[in-house]
């Protein structure tokens, strides 16, 4: 994984400075709330419900035992011994203190880690696939290029104080683990002619108004992707609207254009940009692509597991994926436990997972936009003693999408933006679907929940999503179906009249038993049972 | 109904109530601040103490008011699926 | 009342703050900051001899550019910081071949000097007077930039590469 060089860590310590002397003026009352809040959403700092919640960037979702441990040390110090993974590869702590958070950002800067960016009306984490560097089906490696554009979206000083949050993914397969086509801008690596490039979609997002991305370009050379970046978000900070900030985002940008239009001015634009010279040269790839190697693969590893303990043999046969090397496999850490909190993980966990990294996956770990963690290079040797490890530990539960592998946002038990709470409804379904033989019948299904419109927790992208809403100040929830973040992307839709967070809960259950009922076989997905049926079965089931 | 003031110190993020003499963790000693509150309100603002200062309705119950939105509610008591974390000092 | 994290409307915001007339221009160029009247871009037609001109940030500055050679100042207001179209015009005009001064003016705190020196301006009349030993210490808190910008830094990628 990429390392700091000098000039990385030096504005990095910069930025911890900068920022200790802003909150030192806004301390002193040098500088009003309304001049100090951009500046700390910039370093990630959140006023929420109860405290103030630091978001940490993982960059692309990947971090090393080191850091691990220094995120449990954060959790312990700073915090409430916990910590939670998001669904764009970060990590957020809930209970931090302003005055503290500079002292936080050092220790953090020390492990070559930062909260730059993570919030705020600029480019946020660039996220990616959880497997890269590991899955058969990538055209090659993807992060070195979320790295890149990491360095060139940081402090840029034209795109510092956009319309909206600015969302980037790259992915390297055509299978879509990162949901590009759900990201202000999705880029996906691809090769013609035997030459790397990225084909690019823009305007894709979830919130009031989802929307699927537009190509506007099948292919551009690598050599040049950060330029026409460049290109997009000129286009964006001039004409972004700016008078209400539920139309802000530039996938609005898009639809009002239209994708033509769109496409069109962002080609002028680039046209002027790309003899300026603003991309790389081919020797900062180079050296950036040369800090992800492979691991030094062990090549006399056997292939072949031991499926002797059931326990171990079932969660081997759903959270654990092929690896395009022989002899070692992807292992998925499942942060969903039925009954605990989706995503959390206490600073015990976090040190625990830090020394399996160590021990049995060269020293990395992923996490990925589904709030679990993934360790990407274990030998298959290895896998029985790192299940044994992690089930100990509650990390174990054999649920990698399904239907209990749900995906919630804090809601309104944490965040200040909620109308509902989310983690409950989470707790509720997972419970009522713990018995494991009834989730392998169910088999693939990815749940969704989002504690209010600005869907952090992708429930437009849900086979079943669900959205709390307010209710004249009660808590009520829409059901949705169909959506889907992979490459078939494709929007959620509400099934009819909300519920109660009972009523919603029996709903699913309904639902699920309905497709039960109609599919052609247990091994139709719910999702296309749905898409070959469409919602009227479901409908019936649910309001009869 | 009554009204309280909330809102939360900018040093540490805390909640806290306003008890009628100080700023105050504990949402059952919040005091109803009546017509007074929007002076108050408006003075806290301005002081640029207590972030987002706000007037909430409650209903006064034996325990203490009892915010009407859940959101406030949440606020008062801490998240409610993590009860072990009740932020208020026992 | 939320947190709202992100900015309110700043499209059709109040008018800009008024600048302390007191506040003396903050400059970054050789010789003096150009003094003269400035006119609003509706009114900069080709047969002005008008040699100062304001860009809103709903403007086109790329309407400027076949004039560029004439003109001494083109101010570029900023009525609320969030809103970030300015930096955009700046470093266009810049790019454009601009070499006269290029003042940011309005809501323009000392935490947003760096990124407008970055992008072209050289000069600031901001609605507060700004202390100049923040200001320094702002411009010489990043010993390093990533990105190529208007102002002719060196990325980070040309230092590593030579």
């Amino acid at each position: 994984m990429y390392r700091y060089d000098q000039y990385d860590q030096s504005i990095v310590n910069a930025r911890v400075d900068e920022f200790r002397e802003q909150v030192a003026r806004r301390l002193a009352n040098e500088i009003t709330e309304d001049q100090f809040k951009p500046l700390r959403l910039m370093n990630g700092l959140y006023l929420q419900l109860h405290a103030y919640m630091l978001r940490v960037a993982v960059p692309y979702g990947t971090l090393s035992g080191p850091q691990m441990r220094m995120l449990a040390h954060i959790a312990r110090r700073y915090d409430r011994g916990y910590g939670h993974f998001t669904t764009r590869q970060n990590i957020q702590y809930n209970w931090i203190k302003l005055a503290e958070a500079p002292d936080l950002l050092a220790e953090l800067a020390t492990v070559e880690m930062h909260a730059i960016q993570t919030s705020g009306n600029c480019i946020r984490n660039i996220s990616s696939d959880q497997f890269a560097g590991a899955a058969a089906d990538e055209v090659a490696d993807p992060r070195p290029y979320a790295e890149l554009l990491r360095q060139w979206s940081s402090f840029h000083p034209e795109f510092s104080y956009l319309p909206r949050k600015f969302k980037i993914a790259v992915t390297a397969s055509d299978v879509d683990r990162a949901a590009i086509q759900l990201h202000d801008i999705g880029l996906q690596l691809v090769r013609q002619d035997g030459e790397l490039g990225f084909k690019i979609w823009v305007g894709g997002g979830m919130g009031r108004t989802p929307m699927i991305g537009h190509v506007v370009r099948e292919f551009i050379p690598v050599a040049q992707y950060l330029s026409y970046c460049e290109a997009i978000l000129r286009v964006y900070n001039r004409y972004g609207r700016r008078d209400n900030i539920y139309k802000a985002r530039i996938k609005i940008l898009v639809h009002e254009l239209g994708a033509e239009e769109f496409t069109r001015q962002v080609e002028a634009e680039w046209a002027l940009l790309e003899p300026l010279a603003l991309d790389a040269p081919q020797a900062e790839y180079d050296r950036i692509v040369a800090q992800f190697a492979e691991p030094d693969y062990d090549r006399a590893v056997p292939d072949a597991v031991d499926r002797g303990d059931p326990d171990f043999a079932m969660w081997l046969d759903q959270n654990v994926h092929s690896h395009k090397q022989p002899g070692y496999a992807i292992a998925t850490i499942s942060l969903k436990p039925v009954g605990g909190i989706p995503g959390d993980a206490t600073a015990e966990q976090m040190d625990l997972i830090a020394d399996l990294a160590e021990r049995f996956a060269h020293d990395e770990i992923r996490v990925t936009h589904s709030q679990n963690l993934v360790l990407a290079h274990v030998c298959k040797a290895d896998l029985y003693a790192l299940w044994t490890a992690l089930d100990e530990a509650g990390l174990a539960t054999p649920n990698l999408d399904l239907v209990t592998d749900i995906i919630a946002c804090p809601g309104l038990d944490y965040c200040a933006l909620a109308n509902a709470r989310s983690i409950p409804v989470a707790q509720k379904i997972a419970e009522r679907f713990a018995d494991l033989d009834r989730q392998h019948d169910i088999g693939e299904l990815k749940i969704k929940i989002s504690g209010c419109i600005n869907a952090c927790g992708h429930h437009h992208a849900g086979h079943i999503g669900i959205l709390g809403v307010d209710k004249k100040g009660e808590e009520a929830y829409q059901l949705s179906l169909g959506g889907s973040g992979a490459e078939d992307a494709s929007l959620a839709k509400i099934l009819g009249p909300g519920f109660s967070e009972a009523g919603v809960v029996d709903a699913v259950e309904k639902v699920i038993e309905a497709y039960r009922t109609v599919r052609t076989g247990p091994d139709e997905r719910f999702l296309d049972t749905y898409r070959r049926l469409g919602a009227d079965p479901f409908k019936a089931a649910v309001y009869g | 109904m009554i009204r309280l003031l909330t809102g939360n110190i900018l040093e540490t993020g805390d909640v806290v109530w306003w008890d009628g003499t100080e700023w105050n963790l504990a949402l059952r000693d919040a005091v109803d601040v009546g017509p007074e509150g929007d002076a108050l309100l408006a003075r806290t603002l301005a002081a640029e103490r207590i972030n987002e200062p706000a007037l909430v309705d409650a209903e006064p119950t034996p325990d203490g008011p009892r915010p009407r939105t859940m959101r406030e509610r949440v606020r008062g008591a801490g998240p409610t699926v993590r009860l072990d974390l009740n932020r208020i000092p026992a | 009342m939320v947190d709202v994290q992100d900015q309110s409307a700043v499209a059709d915001a109040a008018p800009p703050p008024e600048t302390d007339a007191a506040t003396p221009v903050l400059s970054f160029r050789d010789g003096p900051a150009y003094e003269g009247p400035v006119v609003a871009l509706a009114e900069f037609g080709a047969s002005s001899n008008t040699a100062a001109v304001r860009l809103d940030p709903g403007d086109d500055a790329r309407v400027l550019v076949p004039h560029l050679a004439g003109l001494r100042l083109i101010e570029v207001a900023f009525p609320k910081y969030r809103d970030g179209r300015g930096y955009s015009s700046a470093r266009i005009l810049r790019e454009a071949g601009y070499t006269g001064e290029l003042r940011a003016a309005g809501d323009v705190l000392v935490d947003q000097i760096s990124f407008m020196r970055r992008v072209g301006f050289d000069s600031f009349a901001p609605a507060f007077a700004l202390d100049p030993a923040r200001v320094e210490a702002a411009l010489d808190r990043f010993a390093f930039v990533y990105q190529k910008a208007a102002d002719g830094r060196s990325p980070v990628w040309a230092l590593r590469h030579g």
